[in-house]
């Protein structure tokens, strides 16, 4: 296996969004990895470590991961003072600059958009310009921070779609965080869930591809993660 | 046992459907109610009139002249403003007033200009840069808290009374408000941004050019309408210390002929001056912040 990510022993103790008490974690080639958690489970943390964001944290470990990264934050981080391309295009060097972002523009579908200001996208617009701007780095490795969480059910599952079909394209190793049982299967190739700043689970989710072993397959998979979550033992309480 | 582990995904559901908050009990909209028509109250501020800003000063107007006519107002108080306009005409036939406002012009210009270079360079060292803050910050904000016009006796002495006093003078009341609004906003860039960059392995400069500066526009932009507005009160006050030319030594000569005439119109070319001016800056950060959605 050809890891692009290798972290051994993470921890990291005084963050304000959760701990990490030993994660080992490797992420391979092309390969989508989610990162399932409660709130306060650390996940965030450890994005923001492997992104090298978390400057002002304490602690040990060893983390290997690619220069040509790129992140997808929350909400959108746009700047409101470029207009769409100009975002895209931030940073790039290059005298194809320019066409590169147009053709990253073209794929989220906002090609149209190229001379709009940020304030005149919705939400999910914004959040594909973000998607534009990540992916015409060519990265080697996507960091996503819940990049739907702020989104609408419907704008999310146009999302999920939009981000599968780009990451098979581009095929860069992807870590989504994300508190969604349901995305999370969705759209990696593994499941990992933290909770309390360790591995709780490390789970194969790749599906077969349609039909009814599709959906038991899901259900199961469904099933069990929220049983990892805790969530499980609650439903049966409220039974 | 079916209830139990059959269906978790139902489960999850309901538990979801339970979760949302806020939302509206089951049945609540089944029950007929009469809905009123919608009149919901507005908290924008309503249409922008083109010539709104003209009311107040209409207004003023208006008073003028009803007690200017009806003789409420002794003119050697206050003069009619048909008498102020007559006079504002025969100076401006014989010369006066147009060499005396180029004079004024330039001399705040040129205050302005020194100030606003000054003012930013500062500002840029003292707000990029820890080691630029820690020498320049305090002294400024120790120049701040002693008011311009009590240093004239000081630049008095340094310069004598001539045109590099009176240019100093408005540089300097230009300076602090282009420098503290410039350097607040530099400070005031955002970690998210910050962030940001770092992720897109943007340079040092392109940092600077592509967040920190645009960023920080609207901020200079709001320092250079309080520095225009300074510019002029710091005019005001120079031209009234030992003058031989501009709009204030037109004033203070018609102070000592009890030409109360000349003096208004000398104020209302003051007040026409700082009124466009300010409307100046405004159209230039109007299309220079494009970006913006505001209430106004």
């Amino acid at each position: 296996m050809n890891a692009v990510v290798r972290v051994r022993g993470l921890v990291r103790n005084f963050t304000l969004k959760g701990v990490l008490n030993g994660v080992d974690l490797d992420i391979a080639q092309g390969e989508f990895v989610a990162l399932l958690g409660r709130s306060g489970s650390g996940k965030s943390t450890l994005l923001r470590a492997i992104a090298d964001l978390d400057t002002e944290a304490k602690g040990s470990g060893e983390i290997v991961a690619p220069s040509k990264l790129a992140v997808v934050f929350q909400d959108a981080r746009l700047l409101p003072w470029k207009r769409v391309l100009e975002n895209v295009t931030l940073g790039l060097a290059g005298p194809d600059a320019k066409a590169r972002g147009l053709r990253a523009l073209e794929e989220v579908e906002l090609g149209a958009r190229d001379r709009s200001w940020p304030y005149e996208l919705s939400g999910g617009e914004q959040q594909r310009v973000a998607l534009a701007r990540a992916l015409v780095r060519e990265p080697a490795l996507l960091l996503a921070d819940e990049p739907f969480g702020a989104l609408d059910a419907l704008t999310r599952i146009r999302m999920h779609g939009l981000l599968k079909r780009l990451s098979q394209a581009h095929h860069p190793a992807v870590l989504l965080v994300t508190h969604d049982v349901d995305e999370a299967i969705e759209l990696a190739d593994r499941v990992v869930v933290l909770d309390d700043g360790r591995i709780a689970a490390n789970l194969d989710v790749r599906l077969p591809v349609a039909g009814p072993e599709r959906e038991d397959a899901f259900a199961d998979l469904r099933r069990q993660l929220l049983g990892l979550l805790g969530v499980e033992a609650e439903l049966a309480g409220l039974r | 046992m079916n209830a139990m582990t059959g269906n978790v995904l139902d489960i999850a559901e309901e538990l979801r459907g339970q979760e949302l908050p806020g939302d509206a009990p089951i049945g609540r909209q089944a029950q007929p109610s009469i809905t009123p028509p919608r009149r919901r109250r507005r908290l924008g501020l309503g249409e922008a009139l083109t010539f709104g800003p003209l009311l107040g000063p209409g207004i003023l107007l208006l008073y003028w002249c009803v007690f200017s006519y009806t003789g409420w107002l002794d003119p050697r108080i206050l003069p009619a403003p048909w008498a102020t306009v007559a006079t504002a005409r025969d100076l401006i036939a014989d010369g006066r007033l147009p060499a005396n406002l180029t004079v004024s012009a330039i001399r705040a210009g040129e205050g302005l200009v020194f100030g606003v270079a000054a003012g930013l360079a500062v500002a840029l060292i003292s707000g990029l840069s820890r080691l630029g803050g820690y020498v320049f910050d305090s002294l400024v904000q120790m120049k701040r808290s002693i008011p311009t016009l009590a240093l004239i006796p000081l630049v008095i002495l340094w310069l004598g009374i001539g045109e590099p006093m009176k240019v100093s003078v408005i540089a300097l009341s230009v300076f602090i408000p282009i420098y503290l609004q410039t350097h607040n906003a530099l400070r005031g860039t955002e970690i998210k941004y910050l962030e940001l960059a770092e992720t897109l392995n943007l340079s040092r400069w392109a940092f600077l050019r592509d967040i920190v500066l645009p960023g920080a526009l609207p901020g200079f932009m709001l320092g250079l309408r309080f520095a225009v507005m300074g510019a002029w009160l710091a005019l005001v006050v120079v031209e009234q210390l030992n003058a031989t030319s501009g709009i204030g030594y037109m004033i203070d000569l018609a102070r000592t002929y009890a030409q109360t005439d000349v003096i208004v119109v000398g104020l209302v070319v003051y007040a026409l001056l700082g009124l466009s001016s300010d409307a100046a800056v405004r159209f230039a950060e109007a299309r220079l912040i494009g970006w913006r959605k505001t209430l106004s």
